[in-house]
């Protein structure tokens, strides 16, 4: 088997030591250089750009991910957890309960983002709706602000949520639930004693799966904040595109990706236990 | 009451039901508005023929089904074997890898493959375009492929394989013959997941896009940047009907397949 | 017609029985399922310390009976009194009955301790020191005592349902539910903890109520049984009225074996039967050996009688053997003769 199987592992190690662990240790390498005149990087070799990420400037870029994007996962689990636990607890047509949850992932990230600010533009559906009523004379802003992008992120990622705690909620036993009751607990208490502890796996693995790429998010925060909610991923961005430093872009990069292994350490679990 | 509860559930998940889709019919309902601006005037068809009429919207579309397609394909046929081999014999590396892959924000791949292709790039004499885009996407739509593949695998049951080495066939054979069939309507799974990811991308693709490679997603970025077209809202709906109807389509195959069971 | 009968006659033995001390008493409870009724116009009355036992084959109505009771669901029509009280209507958490449940239904996230105080913990105004040490007492009680710490998973079959009764029995409900908690076990240590759950119920004096499939079970364990066939009421009594006097042949056939020979229904234990022509002072019937069973504590003779009706026989095991073929002779006496009550 050994042959075959070196066979069968060797294209794709190829493709991710080429497309992706050497591209991962360029970034590494360019961080550690100097910013060249038209962009790209030269030497001296320098912690420059590590540095400056800690400039109070920046500090503020990353806490404002962070605290965007907790609260964008405590919105998805608020959102995500009845809904899991009403398609679990539906006696028909669960599969397509829950299919109709995951479809829209399936269909553009670009478009969902789009159906938004057609709605919250200050020309969209709900400023030119309230006009058209008389109840507002100027348009309410509803896009380009923080909320809109933490709007953006929950609608985008709100099946990451869904997915992994209906598969723990639907193998929890219902009589679990009659036995609460049995015992005293109201229908509320029975919910919150024996189904929320129960589908804790379920809970990690759904907001870890919200939380990471909302940390990173680039294209939320740039279309529904207009780009005045910066996260860490415009500013990535920003610094290989308009910004050209891209010393300090590879320094910012590496930070992100070390804050999300440090989130799935801190979780406790390996990520091929979660999907 | 046990029925407060339930009431509870069945309003908060038809008020989640409405959140997810209420946009989008909108959006939908919208692109056959004849007027450009959010106020509903007449029914029309016009935004339609302007998409069908836009030479740069085809192209851009063309140019995104190819980058799709090949990507997928690439993707699919390796990543299925790399999912197959971890299957037969675990390799936390490469799993990690994939998984580490996966869980990389993509703003980061994208940087990461454009120094990358930079800095070769002083070697060759060559530019952004077409080929860096399906490299890019081949990097990082394999990691969904080997991990879907690997999914299905786990509830495969073995004995079937024993059962062709045992009646003669080689490890080739069996592979071939008795695994690669029943895994099928898993790797169309895995196929079409990489082909709508594919599709759909714009963070990785815009940072390692050309001149003369300009996609779908890239068209509709710069139109949502530029303000409310309905001509948005009507290539939205093609494009949602679409990877609709090839969702579908994959449904259909996805049929229980015999040999896998669930897991206890 | 004549299930209506039925139904009512129990019905009118419990009026007698409440002077006595009823504490649960079920009036004509239907439950339907769309048009299908699961249960059907059931009247029981269960004492004060008394430990009934519902039985009939399954799908006919006793675990939803049961359900009834504990609040899981609502019946169509009928009451259902606790103490003298209607509690049709009253959500489960505020029924002063407990079920213990066919797989015991143990919280997985909790230890034993914990899945014990659960129901005490719902209850305001019980200080922290009180539940504590009421949950050792149960602990002894189902000796337990050492165990607290562990995880459902982590103990045996048998401990587990230990824990069920302890979780259930520490909130002294009126009544006790038991859905088959036996049937969850091996056949070994069902037995076991059949005389266990018996002195148990002694112990404690509440009353169990208790569902089983298993007539063995129901027989050896309860002071008064019900016996339910597709949602109705066979018959009500005592284990000894209901295996000797059945009232109808489905009863008489549900708690045992029974050889019908020329309309008279016998148990096989009763049989004798003897290769020897008995005495003319026995009214005996001929018949051929088809086949002999060992069974350890007796033989299983199953012989053809001359008016080709089957009749099976179970003799003590003292040294005879019975070969196919044997010409036997089988008799009976008239007092083993089961009165079937309605003539069914």
């Amino acid at each position: 088997m050994s042959r075959l199987r070196a066979t069968f592992v060797a294209p794709s190690a190829m493709v991710m030591i080429l497309l992706f662990f050497v591209p991962l240790l360029i970034v590494f390498v360019y961080s550690l250089l100097t910013r060249g005149p038209y962009g790209g990087v030269m030497k001296p070799w320098t912690i420059e750009s590590y540095i400056r990420v800690f400039d109070p400037l920046y500090g503020e870029i990353l806490w404002r991910s962070v605290w965007i994007a907790l609260l964008s996962t405590g919105l998805c689990l608020l959102l995500g957890f009845p809904l899991a636990l009403y398609i679990a607890r539906s006696s028909t047509h669960k599969t397509l309960l829950l299919n109709l949850v995951v479809l829209p992932f399936w269909t553009s990230f670009l478009i969902r983002t789009y159906a938004w600010m057609f709605l919250l533009r200050d020309t969209g559906l709900i400023n030119s709706g309230l006009e058209a009523m008389h109840v507002i004379r100027q348009p309410l802003p509803l896009l380009f602000n923080t909320g809109a992008v933490i709007l953006g992120l929950v609608y985008g990622y709100v099946p990451f949520m869904v997915l992994p705690l209906y598969a723990t909620l639907e193998k929890l036993d219902p009589v679990l639930l009659d036995a609460a009751e049995d015992l005293g607990a109201s229908p509320w208490v029975a919910v919150l004693r024996v189904v929320v502890p129960l589908a804790k796996p379920g809970m990690i693995a759904g907001s870890l799966l919200v939380f990471i790429p909302c940390l990173g998010a680039y294209l939320t925060p740039d279309l529904m904040g207009g780009g005045k909610t910066v996260m860490v991923g415009n500013l990535v961005q920003n610094q290989f595109t308009t910004g050209r430093d891209w010393p300090f872009g590879a320094a910012v990069s590496l930070l992100l990706m070390i804050l999300v292994v440090i989130v799935i350490q801190a979780l406790g679990r390996r990520g091929e236990d979660l999907i | 009451m046990k029925s407060g509860l339930n009431r509870f559930l069945a309003v908060y998940a038809t008020a989640g039901y409405l959140f997810l889709y209420v946009p989008l019919a909108v959006l939908a309902i919208f692109s056959f508005n004849d007027s450009k601006i959010a106020v509903w005037r007449d029914f029309t068809l016009g935004w339609y023929a302007g998409v069908l009429h836009n030479r740069a919207l085809l192209d851009a579309t063309m140019n995104s089904l190819t980058i799709a397609a090949v990507a997928t394909i690439v993707s699919t046929v390796i990543g299925t074997l790399a999912g197959y081999a971890l299957w037969k014999k675990r390799s936390p590396l490469l799993t990690s890898s994939f998984y580490l892959s996966l869980l990389t924000p993509e703003i980061v791949t994208g940087i990461s493959l454009l120094a990358f292709f930079e800095w070769i790039f002083r070697f060759l004499h060559v530019q952004l375009g077409m080929h860096t885009v399906i490299l890019a996407h081949i990097g990082f739509s394999l990691a969904y492929v080997a991990i879907v593949i690997l999914a299905r695998l786990r509830i495969f049951d073995r004995t079937l394989e024993e059962a062709g080495l045992d009646l003669g066939a080689t490890e080739w054979q069996v592979f071939q013959r008795i695994t690669l069939p029943l895994l099928l309507p898993g790797i169309v799974a895995a196929a079409l997941l990489c082909f709508t990811i594919s599709f759909d991308d714009y963070v990785i693709t815009s940072l390692v896009a050309g001149v003369n490679s300009e996609t779908l997603p890239m068209v509709i970025y710069a139109m949502a940047r530029r303000g409310v077209s309905p001509e948005v809202n009507a290539l939205s709906v093609i494009v949602t009907g679409a990877l609709g109807v090839l969702i579908l389509l994959a449904g259909r195959l996805e049929h229980r397949t015999p040999g896998m069971e669930r897991r206890s | 017609m004549g299930e209506w009968f039925q139904a009512r006659e129990p019905h009118c033995a419990s009026i007698v029985f409440q002077k006595v001390d009823t504490v649960l008493e079920l009036r004509a409870l239907t439950k339907h399922y769309l048009t299908h009724p699961a249960v059907n116009g059931i009247s029981i009355s269960v004492a004060r310390g008394e430990f009934f036992a519902l039985v009939g084959p399954s799908g006919c109505g006793k675990t939803t009976t049961l359900r009834l009771i504990g609040g899981f669901e609502e019946p169509t029509s009928g009451e259902i009194l606790l103490d003298g009280r209607q509690v049709a209507g009253t959500p489960p958490y505020q029924r002063d009955v407990s079920t213990v449940f066919q797989n015991y239904a143990l919280f997985p996230h909790l230890t034993v301790a914990e899945n014990i105080a659960f129901g005490l913990e719902r209850r305001n105004h019980i200080a922290k020191s009180e539940i504590r040490a009421k949950v050792q007492q149960s602990l002894s009680l189902v000796q337990l005592s050492g165990k607290e710490t562990r995880k459902p998973h982590q103990i045996s079959g048998g401990e587990r349902q230990r824990v069920a009764l302890a979780r259930s029995l520490i909130l002294e409900p009126k009544v006790l539910l038991l859905d088959e908690p036996l049937s969850a076990l091996d056949p070994k240590l069902r037995k076991q903890m059949r005389s266990e759950l018996k002195s148990l119920q002694r112990r404690v004096g509440i009353a169990f109520l208790f569902v089983t499939h298993d007539q063995e079970e129901a027989l050896s364990l309860s002071d008064r049984m019900a016996v339910m066939n597709q949602g109705s009421l066979e018959q009500v009594g005592t284990p000894r009225e209901l295996y000797r006097q059945p009232s109808s042949r489905f009863v008489a056939e549900f708690l045992g074996g029974v050889n019908w020979v020329n309309g008279a229904g016998v148990r096989p234990e009763a049989v004798r039967i003897s290769r020897e022509r008995p005495g003319n002072h026995v009214h005996w019937i001929g018949g051929v050996v088809e086949a002999c069973t060992f069974l350890g504590n007796c033989l299983h003779v199953e012989t053809r009688l001359a008016n080709d009706t089957r009749c099976t026989a179970e003799v003590a095991q003292n040294g005879f053997e019975f070969v196919p073929g044997d010409t036997v002779y089988i008799w009976w006496n008239t007092a083993d003769e089961l009165r079937i009550g309605n003539g069914a």
